[in-house]
């Protein structure tokens, strides 16, 4: 059972329909408890990061998310993927989740903001590197950066992203990225923590099957 | 950088998909859902439902539609017609859509573009424009389904409404729908230079060269078609492979 944590932020149905389409037994929920049993979590999210958090703070889940989420597989989703970082720069710095070292603040780049439409994704290949100073053949180096959630999916494939804030975080908690003027994070990753700056449950079959991958993790 | 989008258009009125040419003339045909999931199975990149009743009465139904539509689809969905009031942004977006696209209700009450972007964020609103040459070489934008001319430079409106906080400019010219002799290249040229946000191109397109030059000679984002698609002309995934031979960054 996956949890899709409800806070009062909107789209929670979006991800619902695709988790009901992939046959993924799901809830939406704002109970404590509810989240302890669940088998993994979904933190989806649109508005402004300390909107977020002050909903999140009013329902008291923050201490919940920070305990289940080192415990169980745990993806944020747009603005549920920015709250993951320690503080967010939008309107005011505002302490996040603190579950991946590393701050939100604006893209700065000369393209129209906000970052809106169907981006190609290109793998961390630090996480390549990490595996040659293990003495790994190239033969031996999985299709992708080694995230889970990006089984089975061609680098170079297109996702849809809609924000105009982005993650600042150090190489080893990358597993994707996307290029925008600048070098944006689009997908990341700390142990069981996942976070993605698109949708996948707009991504067509590309973000259907990263959430069958993370379906796969919880069971 | 970005795909450019491939966006099929849905025409709606009472539940079912019509099209009609030149804005007049409708003819009928097809469940709204079934036409929707064929087009994401062409590769669609995004699909706009058009409800042209646009009555109060069949809001209820379109968001009925579009709620049965995002349990299929996992592309943003876009739906537009008659939409004159924040509540109707609410309604639509709760049933499912991503976006939600605005064209008269604008043009007679432009806050209601600043109201719906402060709720729901600039994201979700786009600002339809149905622009018609006039003889001094300048565009008018049209009101209620291209039956009115409201006597506004739609270029001037166009950066307006950026301004007001639309996500993106639906833009449509009328004197190219439905001639399928090419989209309306200094219409578009116009407005994407003076707008801030992405620009669908709508009206005019007929054959594949018409998709690749309006990216390459225009700032268009996203390309709309509605008949082209509806009556099997080309399939999105022809478009979309054109555009990949042309150089054109598609989503495959």
């Amino acid at each position: 059972m996956i949890a899709v944590i409800d806070y009062g932020a909107g789209n929670l149905f979006s991800v619902q329909n695709a988790l009901d389409y992939l046959g993924l037994e799901n809830t939406i929920s704002s109970d404590r408890d509810v989240l302890k049993k669940a088998d993994g979590l979904i933190l989806p999210g649109v508005g402004a990061f300390p909107d977020a958090m002050g909903m999140l703070e009013k329902r008291g889940l923050i201490g919940v998310i920070r305990e289940e989420a080192v415990k169980k597989p745990f993806l944020g989703i747009c603005l549920g993927m920015q709250v993951l970082f320690d503080k967010g720069f939008e309107f005011r710095e505002t302490d996040g989740l603190g579950l991946i070292p590393g701050r939100v603040d604006k893209i700065v780049c000369s393209e129209k903001i906000p970052h809106m439409g169907w981006n190609h994704l290109s793998w961390n290949h630090l996480s390549w590197s990490h595996l040659r100073w293990n003495h790994l053949s190239w033969n031996h180096l999985p299709p992708h950066s080694g995230c889970p959630l990006l089984n089975g999916i061609p680098e170079g494939s297109s996702v849809y992203f809609v924000h105009s804030y982005m993650a600042f975080t150090d190489e080893e908690n990358l597993a994707a990225r996307c290029s925008y003027g600048v070098e944006i994070p689009a997908l990341v990753q700390r142990g069981s923590v996942f976070g993605a700056q698109f949708h996948p449950e707009k991504s067509g079959e590309v973000g259907l099957l990263m959430l069958k991958n993370f379906g796969g993790l919880t069971k | 950088m970005l795909d450019k989008r491939i966006i099929p258009c849905l025409d709606v009125r009472d539940g079912k998909v019509v099209k009609g040419v030149n804005f007049v003339g409708i003819k009928e045909v097809g469940d709204p859902v079934a036409c929707a999931e064929a087009y994401n199975a062409q590769g669609a990149d995004e699909i706009v439902f058009l409800d042209i009743t646009a009555t109060h009465e069949h809001r209820k139904t379109m968001a009925d539609m579009v709620s049965a539509a995002a349990k299929r689809i996992f592309v943003p969905l876009t739906v537009g017609g008659g939409i004159s009031a924040t509540e109707d942004f609410a309604l639509l977006l709760r049933a499912g859509a991503d976006k939600v696209s605005v064209n008269s209700a604008a043009l007679r009450n432009p806050a209601l573009i600043a109201d719906a972007a402060e709720k729901f964020g600039s994201q979700c609103v786009v600002v339809a424009i149905d622009a018609r040459k006039m003889p001094d070489g300048s565009w008018h934008a049209y009101e209620a389904g291209g039956r009115r001319d409201t006597g506004v430079d739609a270029v001037a409106w166009a950066k307006r409404a950026c301004e007001l906080g639309a996500g993106e400019i639906l833009l449509t010219s009328m004197d190219a729908d439905g001639t399928k002799a090419g989209f309306d290249l200094p219409l578009l040229k116009a407005v994407t230079a003076v707008a801030p946000v992405p620009v669908i191109a709508s009206g005019g397109c007929g054959t594949l060269r018409h998709f690749s030059e309006v990216f390459e000679e225009t700032g268009a984002d996203a390309a709309l078609a509605a008949s082209l698609f509806h009556y099997k002309e080309l399939t999105v995934g022809e478009v979309k492979a054109h555009l990949r031979e042309r150089g054109i960054p598609v989503r495959l």
